[in-house]
């Protein structure tokens, strides 16, 4: 018997499989033969990671969770080569659950790192969409830049993002967003905002 | 055993202030934060002078493995040499000064510099310089040889060095410090952890406060609030993580003590029913916690309770002078950078299970740990850091000079100090601040005579 969890309440679902699944798709799939040329597919994807962006930086989280799938993972890995989580800490790694834990968090008014707020906007560039072996699951990869001002100065943090995207019934939901910061294994000044 | 101590000519600390001035009884000075002539002092007399922490013996598991640290500011590699003996070595060419290895960590026999040349073999002494015939010396004297520190022990695994041949042993200096670092690794199977990459955080801010926050009972439920009401948003009962402040925190049975030498412990064990299962019934939320709670019940049944425990986060601050702590699952580091910007690191540790006795748990609870793990750095160690950042912005206000730590202080009965000299005292009294000031206050007024020490 198949019994339904709500991912927002409960973690059933970040499991050996979901590891496995996670170390594989994120190995080895940025090949030239997997890139998509189709225009059309591709704006289609930059559209989708330019507007997670927008939303991030109008800290409209309600619609930025809305985006991925219910059973998700927000993936900030701690070392360049990203590395096997079940056996390494990250930088960040959330489950749905954790998600909304990230954002209550910093509506509470007491989160003191983000009280102020940062106040950001992300430069998004060099969007690239690869197929994988399911017709159903795309890879995208896109390069961005966040200026962030806070209290005493503006700063830069820069990466690359490997999207997971799951074809539903009616759009394209992210299933897992890997953020690669340049400096990932470096000591890093507050690192509090959502990536 | 390696000869030729040379002594490091150092400018003494003793004289730049009225030390008692600076720290009394109830309060400190800003200055002692602020002050670059103060941080540099420290760079002798604190992070040289006392044995300070560089790393884990599971990050250079193999003869060869090196990592690279640095002590104060100096630039270390930490190995292992070809023989196993763990060394503490400059990382710095004795010819030009250039450091002689650039990577994080590695394995090597061998350590090449870049700019002309010279080799040097992993104990530090030198293997042979390019086109030899343009020097009158033959290199046989060991000032060539690679300086390292003198001292460097290991207790249970923890690598401390320190540059002073007149300190204490690291046993007598550790002191009764090493009974909760005992238990601590203690609960572990075998008593083994192995450091698992890290979540590394740094603020603007002088590395003191991270050590006087390191023990303070007093900030949790003010600082942490964001924390606490998220990790409690969806319990039946609210007493997850560090709950156990709310109310009334000096009447629990948690307690700080005061162990000596700089080195204090924050006890919040007695707060957790004692049972299997008690540190896992009050741990938050995590990505995986149901899934790898049902799994482990299926297949051990009621032992799954004490395995479980192994991914949730111990309850004690253990912090030893002046760089290193153990609390919850993490070896925290405090690494000084300069008077305002100090480097955080929260390593990561897994479970190590060499002869099975987890049989076969040991991935699926280290898959847990991590993510138990990641969650205090991400949700409320950032929020101390801004309060330790907003702290040195506060101190820039000259003419208001005294920053206090006092709470606890002249009330009778309230702090205890047993027959070997343990100070206990409520789990918010600042007692812990105080006397660990004193001993930095009775170092910065010695004169250390700081050496390194070559291959012969």
């Amino acid at each position: 018997m198949q019994t339904v969890h709500d991912p927002s309440t409960s973690s059933y679902y970040v499991n050996e499989q979901l590891y496995q699944e996670l170390v594989t798709s994120f190995a080895d799939w940025q090949r030239d033969e997997l890139a998509i040329h189709n225009l059309a597919e591709r704006d289609q994807f930059r559209m989708l990671v330019e507007k997670e962006a927008r939303l991030l930086d109008q800290l409209a989280f309600d619609e930025w969770l809305a985006m991925y799938s219910p059973e998700c993972i927000y993936w900030v890995p701690g070392t360049p080569a990203a590395g096997d989580p079940r056996r390494e800490i990250s930088i960040s790694f959330d489950d749905r659950r954790r998600m909304e834990d990230r954002i209550y968090r910093l509506r509470t008014g007491y989160a003191w790192s983000q009280a102020p707020k940062s106040r950001t906007v992300r430069m998004i560039s060099n969007v690239e969409t690869f197929a994988t072996d399911q017709s159903t699951v795309r890879m995208v990869r896109s390069n961005f830049l966040i200026s962030e001002f806070r209290v005493d100065g503006t700063r830069f943090l820069s990466g690359w993002c490997g999207h997971r995207l799951v074809r539903t019934a009616h759009r394209w939901e992210i299933r897992v967003r890997q953020v690669n910061l340049i400096d990932c294994d470096q000591n890093l000044r507050n690192p509090s905002i959502v990536l | 055993m390696l000869e030729k101590l040379t002594t490091a000519r150092i400018e003494s600390a003793a004289d730049l202030y009225d030390w008692d001035e600076l720290v009394q009884e109830d309060r400190v000075h800003r200055l002692i934060y602020t002050d670059p002539a103060i941080f540099q002092a420290e760079m002798t007399n604190i992070f040289g002078a006392v044995w300070v922490y560089l790393g884990h013996e599971s990050q250079i598991p193999k003869n060869d493995d090196y990592i690279t640290v640095r002590l104060g500011l100096r630039p270390i590699i930490l190995l292992r040499d070809s023989q196993g003996k763990i060394r503490a070595l400059f990382n710095r060419c004795t010819h030009r000064g250039t450091t002689l290895c650039r990577k994080d960590k590695g394995s090597t026999r061998i350590f090449t510099c870049p700019y002309h040349g010279w080799s040097y073999l992993n104990t530090g002494k030198l293997r042979a310089v390019p086109w030899p015939d343009g020097y009158a010396c033959d290199f046989k004297d060991s000032k060539f040889n690679v300086a390292q520190v003198p001292r460097v022990d290991s207790y249970r695994g923890f690598i401390f060095a320190t540059l002073n041949p007149d300190a204490p042993s690291l046993l007598d200096y550790l002191g009764a410090i090493t009974k909760p670092i005992d238990e601590w690794l203690d609960r572990q199977p075998k008593g083994k952890i192995a450091v698992c990459e890290a979540n590394r955080l740094k603020y603007k801010g002088n590395w003191k406060l991270a050590y006087d926050n390191s023990g303070d009972g007093y900030h949790v439920v003010f600082s942490h609030r964001s924390l606490l009401e998220m990790e409690n948003r969806q319990a039946d009962v609210a007493n997850k993580g560090m709950s156990y402040y709310k109310g009334s925190p000096d009447t629990a049975p948690m307690y700080m003590a005061y162990m000596g030498n700089g080195h204090h412990f924050k006890d919040k064990r007695p707060n957790i029913q004692k049972r299997a299962g008690g540190l896992w019934a009050v741990e938050g939320p995590a990505p995986g916690t149901e899934h790898y709670a049902e799994e482990l019940r299926r297949r051990f049944g009621a032992r799954a309770e004490e395995i479980l425990d192994l991914a949730s986060s111990e309850p004690v601050n253990i912090n030893v002078f002046p760089n290193f702590s153990l609390l919850g699952n993490h070896i925290q580091v405090f690494e000084p950078v300069s008077v305002d910007e100090t480097n955080v690191t929260w390593y990561g540790t897994a479970v190590v299970d060499e002869d099975g006795t987890l049989d076969g748990a040991v991935d699926e609870i280290n898959a847990l740990r991590m993510r138990t793990q990641e969650q205090f750095p991400n949700f409320g160690e950032v929020d101390d850091l801004a309060n330790f950042e907003e702290i040195q912005r506060g101190l820039a206000c000259l003419e208001d000079e005294w920053v206090y730590m006092h709470r606890g202080l002249d009330i009778p009965g309230r702090v205890k100090t047993d027959a070997n000299g343990i100070i206990t005292a409520p789990a918010t009294d600042e007692a812990f601040m105080r006397e660990y000031i004193k001993e930095w206050k009775r170092l910065m007024k010695a004169t250390p005579h700081l050496a390194v020490q070559r291959e012969p």
